[in-house]
This record gives structure tokens, C-alpha cells and sequence, in this order.
């Protein structure tokens, strides 16, 4: 299957945030939900199994000045192989400008056995632009070794490269799962958070210094200051999805 | 030019590096690595990720270096002024050999492409331990190789107090004692690998001749990434490739938190 997705949020002139632009395509299905404070709320459906070998799916997501916008998932996606063996691409493209901020809190992505997925994520903040977003992949289903997927993710800021690092699981990824990269772990994953001060608990260091000092949640879970904008990245390995979320959600 | 290249890639290199275990010591502390199959497999882990983005950095920063004015030409229309220019001089001896004395569009191109390059791998350290780690070493290189290979070519490094990384130090550094764009990555590489095998030596006590020979294993795997790493020089700097390892960047900064430790880094 081939689709393409797109929201557009934008701030109107009392500073609500109005979807002026809202496209589904089967199977990226997107569902604005009302909510009367805080930021639009939107739920990606999925509309079919998958993302299944040979499908591919482009979502784009663009928020203006001084708009809110959540993204949320309803339940995990499940990369499945098609019979040909054909590879599946999710592309996201983000932009945020000045002002706008963008919550991209989807479900897990779980690699099946056999599958060839490529998640990739490009997103392009503008300078006071904000951000939380979070990736969680899950190697196999119950007691299954996953197939091979990739997930991208490249985030600029004010036009500087801000985070950019790409994880490779499954048989032709090298020793992925030993010591040097997973050591085991079966769930991994991310939360990034940009002109954001929603780090999960637990917090360690002293608020003056949440910004500039790393912080190690627990042996597998650090909070980390980036280098070249201002952002945070929280890695996380885990033993399975919900200990993995338990240490990615971010404080309200 | 294969002495060169054995004096730069030598861990007698009087460039601080045995000072780090690149991760290993963190490995070894939460019982990761423990047996030459598990160190074997650490190897290859970080090798494939975190060895291939150093290597590719260390290859596109000796052509920025080597090749100044063409390395931006995709990237910058300003440049291509330059790289006409560069072409039209007589056979320089670039490929591979002495770098030539630069026009000054050419080091405005090229100290632009280092300048990418190390924000670029600034973005793919996550962790702030490693990126300290990495200028810490890259200064380190720096005060060693402008005695060792004097040359025009550091003039286009980045100023910066805390260093230069140093995979991008590297790159310079072998364009200045004429090695090649693939000498470069494979020096990365190398260097990577069996810094964090001697540590284990020191770490683990496991018998020289077994960590020898599980390098001499590896060793066709280490040229592999070398090369795969150099396809990637001359490229625009934000494509270069971002394979990350979470445990790299967990392990990293739990080891910063000890207060005893053997290794820098």
C-alpha cells in the first residue's frame, strides 16, 4: 500500500490551535480528538495489519507559530513481512516553527519475524520551536526473533543538526543484540525532548541544573543533555514494552 | 606510505588514546563483557555502529582536508568557483600525497566542510561523556601531529577550547602525513577495535595471544567497515552515517559517574 498522510496545525488569532489541514489515507488513518485545553489532540489509527512488506507510508506534519499539537497512537504497529520480501518505509516529516510545539507520543513499533522495515524521521525545529518525541521499538513479539528494521531519526534545530542516530535490528544488523548494542534488551527506545522541561521521573539533579547535567534513571535508562541546541535525550533498554515506557513517559 | 600509516595507527602514538577503553571498561563493570565470545561480539557491535561513523568522519574530514574546494561543491554553489579553481591548478599532489598550499576560497570551503563535520558528529553523540572523551582526544591528536607532520591543513580545523572530535582530527591529521582517505577510516577503525581489546587485556587478564588472535579474526571485518565507511568522504556532511549503539551512549555515562575508574573513557 502506498499513502500519505497530513496535519497542519496552526494558532488562530486568540491562539487556539485550529487543524487547518487534516488528510488520512488507509491505512494512516488520523482522527482529530476535541479537547477543550491544551494542545489539538490527534490518534493515528492504523487501518490495516502492518506496516506490511512493500507498503509505503509517508506522514507530514507541519505546526505553526504558537501552535499545540499532540500526536498519540492507539494501539502498537506490528512490522510484518510481505511473501516477496519487499521492505516497508514510514516516513515522518516534521516541520515546527517558532513558537509551535509538537508532542509525537505514538505506540510501539514491534518487528515481527521476517519483516524488512524502515522507519525514518525527519524533523526540522525552528528556532523556539518545542518539542517531545518519543520511538519505541520492540525486537520480536513473544518469545520470536525480530526481522530487520531500521529506525531513523534526524532533527535539526534553528538549521544545526541537533540529534541524528539511526538503530539496526535483526539478522543483518552485526551482533546488534550482544554486549556492544542491546546486551539482551528486548525493548529500546527514546524520548527527546526540545525547549522541554517534561523529563520523566525519577529526577536527580537539582532543577537549576536539569539542562545542562546528565542523569542516569537506573543501570539502563540515562537522561542526556545534547550538544549542539537546546534538547535532551532520554535512552532507555528494557526487558519488555512496559518497563520501557515506564522510563519514557514524560511529567505533565 | 605504509610507514605513515603504521606510525599514526600505533597505540605508542603519543596521543593519549590508551588512556581510553572506549566503553569497554563500563561493559566489562556491568558484567557484559566477561569471555572472549561476549568481547568478540562487543567488538563487532560497536564496530558496525559507533566504528563505522568515526570512520566515515575520519574519511570525509582527510577529503575536506585533501580536497578542500570539491568536498562542498554539491553542497554550496559558493564553492564551486573554488573547485574549478582547484582543478584548473596543475596535478597538485592531493591524491594521497602532500597536501598542496590552499587558495583562500578553498580554505574558506574547507574549513566550512570541518566545521560541518564536527557539529555533524557533535549530533550523533548523545552522550555527553563521550563527546568530552572524543575532544579531549582530538585536542590530544592535534598537539601531537602538528610536531610529528607539520602543515598548513590543522589552519582548517575548527577553533574551539575543548577540541576539535576526534575522528575529524584524524582525518586532517592523516591528510598531513599523506596517507589516503581510506588509511584515514581504516585507522578509525583499527584504533577503535583494539583500544577496546588491549583494555580488556588489562580489565579481563585474558592471555595476549587470545586477544591477538580474536584481532587477527576480526581483522578482515575492520577493513570491511574502513571501506564502506570511505564511500561516504566528500559526501554532504548531515548524509553521513548515524548508526548509534544505546548501550554506547547508557554505558557512557554511567562510567562517568564512578569515581574510581582505570579508564578515561
Amino acid at each position: 500500500m502506498r499513502a500519505v498522510a497530513r496535519v497542519v496545525a496552526q494558532a488562530d488569532d486568540a491562539g487556539v490551535t485550529r487543524l487547518t489541514g487534516l488528510r488520512s489515507e488507509a491505512p494512516l488513518l488520523l482522527r482529530h480528538t476535541p479537547a477543550t485545553t491544551g494542545p489539538a489532540v490527534v490518534h493515528l489509527l492504523g487501518g490495516a495489519a502492518g506496516p506490511l512488506g512493500g507498503d509505503e507510508l509517508r506522514l507530514e506534519i507541519a505546526v505553526g507559530e504558537r501552535a499545540r499539537l499532540c500526536v498519540r497512537g492507539i494501539a502498537a504497529s506490528i512490522a510484518l513481512p510481505a511473501r516477496s520480501g519487499a521492505v516497508s518505509r514510514m516516513t515522518v516529516t516534521v516541520r515546527v516553527a517558532s513558537g509551535g510545539e509538537l508532542h509525537w507520543l505514538p505506540e510501539q513499533l514491534i518487528a515481527a519475524r521476517g519483516c524488512h522495515h524502515l522507519a525514518m524521521s525527519n524533523v526540522e525545529l525552528a528556532e523556539g520551536a518545542r518539542l517531545l518525541w518519543r520511538e519505541e521499538l520492540i525486537c520480536g513479539r513473544h518469545d520470536e526473533q525480530p526481522g530487520d528494521v531500521t529506525v531513523s531519526t534526524s532533527v535539526t534545530y534553528a538549521g544545526k543538526p541537533l540529534l541524528r542516530q539511526a538503530l539496526q535490528v535483526g539478522p543483518s544488523a552485526v551482533h546488534w543484540a550482544g554486549p556492544g548494542v542491546l546486551g539482551g534488551a528486548k525493548a529500546v527506545g527514546s524520548l527527546l525532548g526540545v525547549n522541554s522541561e517534561s523529563w520523566p521521573e525519577p529526577r536527580t539533579a537539582a532543577p537549576e541544573a536539569m539542562m545542562a547535567q546528565s542523569e542516569v534513571a537506573s543501570p539502563t535508562a540515562v537522561r542526556m543533555p545534547l550538544g549542539t541546541g537546546p534538547g535532551w535525550l532520554v535512552t532507555a533498554t528494557a526487558e519488555a514494552a512496559p518497563a520501557l515506557r515506564a522510563v519514557l513517559t514524560p511529567a505533565r | 606510505m605504509t610507514s605513515a600509516l603504521l606510525l599514526l595507527a600505533d597505540g605508542r602514538f603519543p596521543a593519549g588514546g590508551h588512556a581510553h577503553s572506549s566503553g569497554l571498561e563500563a561493559a566489562v563493570a556491568a558484567g557484559r563483557v566477561s569471555s572472549l565470545s561476549t568481547l568478540e561480539s562487543f567488538l563487532l557491535g560497536r564496530l558496525y555502529t559507533t566504528g563505522l561513523v568515526t570512520a566515515a568522519f575520519a574519511a570525509a574530514s582527510h577529503h575536506a582536508a585533501a580536497h578542500p574546494a570539491t568536498s562542498t561543491a554539491a553542497a554550496h554553489p559558493a564553492a564551486q568557483g573554488a573547485a574549478a579553481a582547484h582543478l584548473a591548478t596543475p596535478s597538485g599532489a592531493v591524491e594521497g600525497g602532500s597536501v598542496p598550499r590552499l587558495g583562500d576560497m578553498e580554505c574558506a570551503a574547507g574549513s566550512e566542510v570541518l566545521l560541518q563535520l564536527d557539529e555533524e558528529l557533535e549530533a550523533r553523540m548523545a552522550s555527553p561523556a563521550t563527546r568530552v572523551a572524543s575532544r579531549k582526544q582530538g585536542a590530544a591528536l592535534l598537539r601531537a601531529a602538528k610536531m610529528v607532520w607539520p602543515g598548513d591543513g590543522y589552519g582548517l580545523l575548527p577553533q574551539r577550547r575543548d577540541g576539535v572530535h576526534h575522528a575529524v582530527v584524524l582525518g586532517v591529521t592523516a591528510a598531513a602525513a599523506g596517507l589516503s582517505c581510506a588509511e584515514a577510516a581504516l585507522i578509525a577503525c583499527y584504533s577503535q577495535v583494539t583500544g577496546q581489546a588491549s583494555a580488556a587485556l588489562r580489565l579481563l587478564g585474558f592471555s595476549p595471544y587470545d586477544i591477538q588472535r580474536l584481532l587477527a579474526q576480526l581483522a578482515g571485518q575492520c577493513d570491511a567497515v574502513a571501506m564502506a565507511a570511505t564511500a561516504h568522504a566528500g559526501k554532504d556532511p548531515a548524509e553521513l552515517p548515524m548508526f548509534s549503539s544505546p548501550l554506547a551512549d547508557i554505558s557512557a555515562e554511567l562510567h562517568a559517574t564512578w569515581e574510581v575508574r582505570l579508564f578515561a573513557s
